[in-house]
């Protein structure tokens, strides 16, 4: 036997895609080990929450998945409707949908273009950014913010879409999956590319269901699992859409379906466009919430399909004015304890392109 | 005499990758641009061109770091090893027609041997800095330089071979247009081991920004960095310039101030070429750089090889 190297890698480094530190033992250039060293962006919000009203929660969860805030306002705000038994108007529940699936959207250009960047495509990343950039300016067109939106809270959303924004949205919806297919010719077609991601870290399907893998991670090995489709919510039972599906599971059947998956959300979000249409403007929240939101004593659980994964909320109250206890089920968390067991037998190249492909954001490991 | 032409050579050499490596960085930087939706530098000065005057001073103050546990001494010479080969094969770049700065019989064999030592200077660098990523860095630029040279060198002999010479100016002297088909695929394969040579994408494995940080200079800043980046560009444009001189004729095709400017021109295409492809394709991997090298470029080189021997021969 050889001797081992140990590498620290991070937690500042170019391709950790946020603060996490990962130490590994090299034999050669062959990973032995790896272990992600999370807590570094730990900010301790779940015990924030508990001191704090449930408004005042909602900017929390921006801070979660930073990449996606929207997916983590939805989810908390559905623990609490489910809670405090508020039912939201359908106007906004299509609003919601729409801005989740753009998010999607946005989130899977962010892991895409990273997971590029790992493998030294940069132009991919500034590709795949002009799309994202172009959902981001919707949504600072609609909430006024770029990255932390406090968008969704309980019973509703804040605003109603501005004048214009239908047309907009229509606009970029169209082009975007023909950017998409651009990608696919460029990233996915590239013979480095393939040669890089091909059979590099390979995940089954039993191994997926196992370490509680979901998200574009557990369908790139197959396993045929989506909680809008498998655990309807919302308006997702009204609208025609395919859960695309990886073959092998490897880090290039994990990147592609995230790429086809933001064909499909454009096609949801036509479709909730189209029927968001026959709906009056205006009505966006439920009437007659308190101002201070007090639920009965209970607990509540829902979660939601998010970029990344099933992103659950468990809240528990006690009747105040502040939850006693949050518990937040984060998908990047489950998704990132993968990462020793795809990457150990190949080179310490690989090992980035496997934490790429997992597209991990540290705010929700840490939380 | 001779000692004080060599000085004023020298200093030109280093004028030369200096201000190249300057013009080379504000160009990169506009083609980068263009190629992912961006504009580059635009601010100073017309298409930003002033950009290049001010990223010199931000380098000349940046703060001289050596990290603790270093190697000092070695750590701050290094990156002279690096720059100093390079610097010296521009030297024998026949610039015109019939005239070198230092115009020597075996001036091919100084062109490919010389360089190689920067190898050293990289692995000590990488050493010295006491730090595990730069040292996987080092030995990933030890071992792709080394094997890249055969290539390299195999290709570039096929045009020996044809001129019957080792002097560049011979060389370009000899030369004829029907060369350019004939060694098209001897040109292609010194372009592809060059850009392996000098660290660039898709071969930039030892720096490799997503693994290694920077690789073998991570630790660096500064001046002793800018150094390194020098030597990157300095390889380039030598690399340009004598691939131009040997497989398309160079300074042959007119006589005079034209034949100079055409020359390099050509070789500025050839650089705005190998920037293109670093900016357009991944990161290759350690083992499939290798394997590449030694089943698809080295064969290649030896089949060019042979075709160029057979028509020397046939000669």
């Amino acid at each position: 036997m050889s001797e081992r190297l140990v590498v620290n890698i991070g937690p500042s480094h170019p391709s950790t895609h946020g603060v996490c530190r990962i130490v590994v033992e090299l034999d050669g250039e062959i990973v032995t080990h790896a272990e992600p060293i999370i807590g570094h962006l730990h900010r301790g919000i779940e015990k924030m929450a508990e001191n704090r009203t449930y408004l005042q929660i909602v900017p929390l969860t921006d801070r979660l998945d930073y990449v996606g805030s929207m997916y983590a306002n939805w989810a908390y705000c559905r623990a609490v409707e489910r809670l405090a038994g508020i039912r939201v108007p359908e106007r906004a529940e299509y609003i919601r949908v729409i801005v989740c699936e753009l998010q999607r959207i946005a989130s899977h250009m962010m892991g895409i273009g990273s997971a590029a960047a790992d493998t030294g495509a940069f132009t991919v990343f500034m590709y795949a950014f002009e799309q994202r950039e172009l959902v981001v300016d919707l949504f600072e067109a609609l909430c006024g913010s770029r990255l932390t939106y406090n968008y969704v809270r309980p019973g509703g959303v804040s605003a109603d879409l501005p004048d214009g924004w239908v047309d907009r949205c229509r606009t970029f919806i169209k082009g975007h999956p023909d950017a998409m297919r651009e990608i696919d010719r460029m990233l996915f077609g590239n013979v480095i590319f393939r040669a890089r991601t091909k059979g590099i870290g390979v995940l089954d399907a039993a191994d997926a269901v196992a370490w509680g893998a979901s998200g574009p991670v557990a369908r790139g090995s197959g396993v045929d699992y989506d909680l809008r489709r498998d655990d309807p919510y919302s308006m997702y039972p009204r609208f025609d859409f395919t859960v695309p599906l990886g073959e092998r599971g490897d880090s290039y059947d994990r990147a592609r379906v995230r790429l086809w998956e933001c064909v499909e959300s454009c096609r949801i979000v036509e479709q909730a466009l189209d029927q968001l249409a026959e709906y009056e403007p205006g009505v966006i929240m439920t009437e007659g919430l308190p101002r201070l939101l007090a639920p009965g004593r209970g607990d509540a659980y829902d979660h939601i399909e998010s970029a990344r994964g099933c992103l659950g909320v468990y809240l528990v109250s006690d009747g105040g004015v502040c939850p006693y206890r949050m518990k937040v089920r984060s998908p990047a968390f489950s998704n990132l304890a993968l990462l020793p067991l795809l990457a150990t037998g190949h080179t310490l190249s690989d090992l980035i392109v496997v934490l790429g492909s997992l597209d991990p954001v540290f705010g929700e490991v840490d939380r | 005499m001779s000692l004080l032409l060599g000085f004023a050579y020298g200093l030109a050499a280093v004028g030369l990758i200096a201000g190249g490596a300057v013009i080379g960085v504000w160009w990169e930087r506009k083609v980068a641009g263009r190629i992912q939706l961006r504009l580059g530098p635009q601010q100073l000065g017309p298409a930003g061109v002033f950009q290049m005057l001010a990223d010199v001073p931000k380098l000349l103050f940046k703060e001289d770091i050596v990290p603790y546990g270093a190697d000092r001494p070695t750590f701050r010479y290094a990156p002279m090893l690096v720059f100093a080969p390079i610097a010296a094969s521009v030297a024998v770049v026949p610039f015109w027609a019939g005239w070198a700065p230092l115009d020597s019989v075996v001036g091919v064999a100084f062109f490919l041997a010389v360089p190689s030592v920067a190898v050293l200077g990289m692995l000590l660098s990488a050493w010295a800095s006491h730090n595990t990523l730069s040292t996987i860095g080092g030995m990933r630029a030890a071992a792709q330089m080394v094997s890249y040279e055969v290539p390299r060198t195999l290709a570039v002999l096929s045009v020996v071979v044809l001129a019957g010479s080792l002097q560049p100016t011979e060389i370009t002297g000899a030369w004829r247009w029907w060369w350019v088909p004939l060694t098209a695929v001897g040109f292609l394969v010194y372009l592809i081991a060059s850009v392996a040579e000098m660290n660039r994408g898709p071969f930039d494995l030892p720096e490799a920004e997503s693994e290694l940080v920077a690789g073998y200079f991570a630790d660096y800043s500064g001046f002793r960095w800018a150094i390194f980046m020098m030597a990157e560009y300095g390889s380039m444009i030598a690399a340009a310039l004598f691939g131009t001189a040997l497989f398309l004729g160079g300074p042959a095709w007119f006589a005079g101030v034209g034949g100079l400017i055409a020359y390099v021109g050509v070789a500025c295409v050839i650089i705005t070429a190998i920037m293109w492809a670093k900016w357009t394709f991944p990161r290759m991997r350690q083992d499939h750089l290798m394997t590449f090298c030694w089943t698809v470029l080295t064969p290649l080189a030896l089949v060019q090889l042979l075709v160029a021997g057979a028509v020397a021969v046939w000669l």
